[in-house]
């Protein structure tokens, strides 16, 4: 087994075993600690992407999600009432409407690999270097870029909105 | 050096890559003890002071001449610090978090340390260059990683249970964040300028056309105001200002502890310095001096150059501290969101139309 593969595996148990811990710590119903879980799937995820020599994409898995994400869901849990969500209970309700949904999302992912017919021959469009990607992203996919920016733009307004308390 | 050649060159590289790192630690450590110590000189002499000149172990004082002017340098005073900080009792009160009161020490120095792996501290030793990861995403890998060190004192302030720490964890996640968003903007000209993200290639084009901050004085200035807020060093030192939250996000911790929250902010400090040599002032370069060392004695030099550029930014942080008062918390953020992003968005944008002029 080449080192890849160990890191590979290594890194996918990770983003698993940590994942699980965020919506189902046996150990405790903290919110904090399922926020650091998260935080620990997420930064293996990064180094999933570096095995795939998607270096910018890990980089900014961990700048965005890890830094930035995170420590503001960090800073909004710890200003929440803690004893108060540590003392909630799984929901029949929440259970089952969440075992359904990530069983059609398997349901639908085994069917795309099966079906696709994974091959070992795909070579990625913009493998590592920065340049590429930028060079993608302003030509062939113009579009949907620009149409995530007005999202965000959207998202940053509705904030705003919704923050001021009377709107004069 | 025989044995070596035959050796295969995944163990090769290992070995080399395991004596940088081994170096690159040792270094910083040293750095660290000695920036304390510089530290406790310099704002001695700023208040007319005399400052640490007593501390001598027994037989150092046998050596004439030598060992009198070492002692009332306080050469040896870091030893006696390091002593005192692992042999004082390490008390954890009963009402704290264990895991993450354990947890938020140990993770202070982590990422200073994995930034400084993607910094190219010298030219070449031999045939080896002398960084130890040459990334091609470097600067954003660097600020990937830079933004993970609010964790830590985040989790020192949530850990300790208390409400001092608390507010002093709280105070430092919003500045962190809000600095990192001018601080990571402010080098977006760098890049415009350079064409590449990689920390080597920043330092080619500063060889061959002149040290960035002649193209980009604004980044500087931005970069420079951030890493001080970065780091909690006055004058934006909120996070722990003793008159108003007993000691801030360390209140709690005490002995080998506290002096690990010391190491991550001298860490810290080691990190932008590095960083602001690296993307400012050419790095390892010197006008005259910036070809790759093909000798032994070129290449220290060069490592000297770095060294000397990253102290001296040292020497400004300390002379920062003890000369300016603190910012009042209202206005740091006004600060950091009204004035340093519009204006680090507008350097972009006027850097961009420049170069396109240029370029049509």
């Amino acid at each position: 087994m080449a080192i890849q593969d160990i890191f590979f595996y290594l890194f996918a148990a990770l983003t698993l075993i940590c994942a699980f811990l965020v919506v189902a710590n046996p150990f405790t119903r903290n919110p904090v600690t399922s926020a650091m879980f998260l935080v620990l799937s997420i930064i293996s995820m990064a180094g999933l992407f570096v095995l795939l020599h998607a270096f910018f994409l890990a980089a900014v898995q961990i700048l965005v999600y890890a830094g930035a994400v995170m420590v503001l869901f960090l800073f909004v849990i710890m200003l929440l009432d803690l004893k108060e969500e540590a003392r909630r209970h799984y929901k029949t309700f929440g259970v089952v409407t969440g075992v359904v949904s990530v069983g059609a999302l398997l349901a639908i992912a085994v069917r795309a690999i099966t079906t696709s017919g994974l091959s070992t021959g795909v070579q990625p469009q913009a493998e590592g270097a920065t340049n590429a990607l930028g060079k993608l992203l302003f030509t062939q996919y113009l579009l949907p870029f620009e149409i995530v920016s007005v999202l965000l733009l959207v998202a940053m307004v509705g904030v705003i909105l919704l923050s001021k308390k009377d709107l004069k | 050096m025989d044995w070596f050649n035959h050796l295969n060159p995944t163990f090769q590289s290992l070995i080399i890559s395991t004596i940088k790192v081994v170096g690159v630690f040792g270094a910083v450590l040293t750095m660290f003890a000695y920036a304390v110590l510089a530290e406790r000189k310099i704002s001695a002499w700023i208040q007319g002071r005399v400052g640490p000149n007593r501390t001598a172990p027994p037989l150092a004082l046998k050596i004439p001449f030598l060992g009198a002017l070492l002692q009332s340098w306080g050469m040896f005073q870091p030893m006696a610090d390091g002593l005192k900080a692992f042999l004082k009792e390490d008390f954890t009160p009963n009402y704290v978090r264990k895991a993450y009161f354990w947890l938020a020490p140990a993770i202070s120095m982590v990422p200073a340390f994995l930034v400084l792996a993607v910094v190219p501290f010298g030219s070449k030793l031999g045939n080896e260059p002398m960084v130890i990861a040459n990334l091609d995403v470097g600067i954003l890998y660097t600020f990937g990683i830079v933004s993970l060190g609010v964790y830590s004192i985040v989790l020192a302030g949530y850990a300790s249970n208390s409400k001092f720490p608390f507010l002093g964890g709280i105070r430092a996640t919003a500045q962190m964040i809000s600095y990192e968003i001018a601080m990571g903007m402010s080098v977006i000209p760098i890049f415009l300028y350079v064409g590449s993200l990689n920390f080597s290639d920043v330092i080619t084009w500063q060889a061959n056309n002149g040290w960035l901050i002649l193209y980009s004085p604004i980044s500087f200035v931005i970069f420079l105001i951030a890493a001080f807020a970065e780091t909690n060093r006055l004058p934006f030192d909120l996070p722990e200002s003793e008159t108003e939250l007993v000691g801030g996000y360390h209140t709690e911790y005490s002995s080998i502890k506290f002096a690990m929250f010391f190491m991550g902010e001298y860490a810290a400090m080691i990190l932008v310095s590095a960083m602001m040599v690296t993307l400012f002032f050419g790095g390892w370069t010197l006008p005259g001096l910036s070809t790759p060392a093909s000798t032994i004695a070129a290449g220290l030099l060069h490592i000297g150059i770095f060294v000397a550029k990253l102290l001296a930014f040292m020497v400004l942080f300390i002379w920062v501290r003890w000369m300016l008062p603190r910012f009042r918390y209202d206005q740091l953020m006004d600060l950091g969101w009204r004035r340093f992003i519009p204006l680090a968005l507008a350097n972009i944008l006027v850097t961009a139309v420049v170069l396109w002029m240029k370029a049509n």
